[in-house]
């Protein structure tokens, strides 16, 4: 369980997040939603332990995270930020032998070779997998980056806007696979994932979190979480939400 | 493959150094062969450490186009060689120990890029950017400096600082040439150990530590082996600040991998066999003696703008 508590965020002298308490269970899929500037992404960094904290501690399976060492925080969660960039002559695999490298150390063994199979099946890459990552697709490069988070081998994988840029099928395909993989099983992993496709949060979320001016608006099932009343409050702009086969639909109205 | 033209490359290499080395070879052949033997190893030192140090810089600050003598290496050996002669005059530069004056600009120039590069990284590896535009502001004041100290100076004075300035590889001392080629080994092993995490830190820094590199100890570790490398060529002939921008594309160019265990060495034998290559053809061919500094720097020079010409087209 990633426990956070009374956790405050400040970037260059401004506080980017404040008194955050949250609990995030294992398993399901938790998305994090919210205007620009609410803090989303800065929420990932700091779970992840990359960001020091004003205040408060953030805690995964008892142990504080400002305190674990680079390796075995890169063992526990795994990161993928918006800003990746790739400027060396990567193949799809190689991207995603990287995910391997808190177990590897820059040399991949037969566990690690496995496991990048792995995910290279897990996300359909198997056949691009000796392909330069320059020479993708937008929505297979965006695959290859998930699924190198994936290899990483972490319990959490927290995902900062993987779906930026990715037409309908290209995302409804990618949150399947992410959604099949938040389910019990072997390969079962606890997915934080930053959207700003509310409709893609409702059909696919199992809990809602959402950030407005650095603060937690409102938590819980999507059920209960995704009003039209809260939507329209946390974006300041008038929001209905329906339900299609089931599941939630957000419509601005 | 990479492996491959490697090896093709260090074939290069050694074919050239055996061309440097025999061609037109007249009696006293063993007094030549010496002579030629110590101006090859100076070749060989100088163009392995500024292309294996090139590679790693450019990795650590993510930028194909910058080069350590950006950081302001050279005009600090330029303003070293001036206020030396301003200080001491020309009799009295001339006749300092070769030795000692070596040393002490390889531990001034080693210790300026540590002290630069330790401040700079104190705050974290987004400050690469920080590190550069200091480097370069740096290197603009102590030109501003140099070409100050050197207006103090009567022209048989200045005439010095300008042999001084631009690298030269008629004059090298033997015992120099030792220490350069130690500190280049030992700069070069610990590239070798540190090419793994160099390819990790090629990724970015947040991906690099997303993934559980400590980048900022690696980057730091690597910034004191570019250090090292530039500190002892600039002390041994003098700056080459392109030389290292040469080596560097034509690594990648050439071996076309992400693997810095090849891409270091790549890119220390393009730069040995740059200046070989040159020095062969302006020695030898052509019967010139100190052109190649300057030519290195010209075609680096074009090389730097056709890629930032490149890189800005939409």
């Amino acid at each position: 369980m990633i426990r956070i508590e009374n956790m405050s965020v400040a970037r260059q002298g401004i506080t980017t997040l404040s008194d955050i308490n949250l609990g995030f269970g294992e398993g399901g899929v938790t998305a994090l939603i919210g205007p620009n500037g609410a803090g989303k992404s800065t929420l990932l960094h700091a779970m992840s332990g990359l960001l020091p904290l004003a205040s408060g501690r953030v805690t995964i399976a008892g142990q504080d995270i400002a305190g674990a060492t680079a390796q075995v925080r890169a063992r526990t969660v795994a990161l993928l930020t918006q800003s990746e960039h790739v400027t060396a002559r990567l193949t799809v695999a190689d991207l995603v032998t990287f995910g391997r490298w808190p177990h590897h150390r820059g040399r991949p063994g037969p566990a690690d070779h496995a496991a990048v199979a792995q995910a290279l099946d897990l996300f359909a890459l198997t056949d691009l997998g000796q392909r330069q990552i320059d020479r993708l697709s937008g929505g297979q490069r965006q695959r290859a980056f998930v699924a190198m988070a994936y290899a990483q081998g972490t319990p959490w994988m927290l995902l900062d806007e993987p779906l930026a840029a990715l037409d309908p099928r290209h995302a409804r395909d990618l949150m399947e696979r992410l959604h099949a993989l938040s389910r019990p099983g072997p390969r079962q992993r606890s997915v934080i994932i930053v959207v700003h496709d509310l409709n893609i949060a409702a059909r696919y979320a199992d809990r809602i979190v959402a950030l407005k001016d650095g603060r937690i608006a409102r938590t819980g099932p999507k059920v209960i979480a995704l009003t039209s009343a809260m939507l329209s409050d946390l974006f300041d702009t008038r929001m209905a939400v329906d339900a299609v086969n089931g599941h939630p639909v957000v419509v601005p109205v | 493959m990479a492996e491959r033209r490697l090896f093709a490359l260090l074939g290069l290499l050694a074919l050239l150094s055996a061309l440097f080395l025999g061609w037109g070879l007249r009696e006293p052949a063993g007094f030549i062969l010496s002579l030629r033997a110590v101006k090859l190893a100076s070749l060989l030192v100088v163009g392995a450490a500024i292309g294996a140090a090139t590679v790693m810089f450019q990795t650590v600050a993510a930028n194909r186009l910058l080069t350590p003598g950006i950081v302001g290496f050279d005009a600090l050996f330029v303003f070293l060689q001036t206020g030396l002669v301003l200080l001491l005059g020309g009799a009295g530069f001339a006749t300092l120990p070769d030795l000692a004056k070596f040393g002490a600009e390889l531990l001034c120039m080693l210790l300026a890029g540590v002290a630069l590069f330790g401040v700079m990284l104190r705050r974290g590896a987004e400050d690469v950017l920080r590190l550069v535009l200091t480097g370069v502001i740096l290197g603009v004041f102590l030109r501003g400096l140099s070409g100050f100290a050197g207006r103090l100076l009567d022209p048989s004075e200045y005439s010095i600082v300008q042999q001084a300035s631009f690298a030269t590889f008629g004059a090298v001392d033997s015992t120099q040439l030792a220490i350069a080629a130690a500190v280049l080994a030992a700069a070069l092993t610990g590239a070798s150990l540190l090419a793994p995490s160099l390819d990790a830190a090629a990724l970015g820094s947040t991906t690099a530590r997303a993934i559980g590199l400590p980048f900022d100890r690696i980057a730091l570790l690597a910034l004191v082996i570019v250090s090292a490398c530039v500190a002892a060529s600039t002390a041994l002939v003098g700056p080459i600040t392109f030389l290292g921008l040469l080596a560097a594309s034509l690594a990648h160019a050439v071996l076309r991998t992400w693997r810095h265990a090849l891409l270091i060495p790549g890119a220390a034998i393009i730069g040995a066999s740059i200046l070989v290559a040159g020095q062969f053809v302006f020695e030898r061919l052509l019967g010139q003696q100190s052109t190649l500094a300057v030519i290195v720097e010209c075609v680096g020079g074009l090389l730097f703008l056709f890629l930032v010409l490149r890189k800005s087209r939409p």
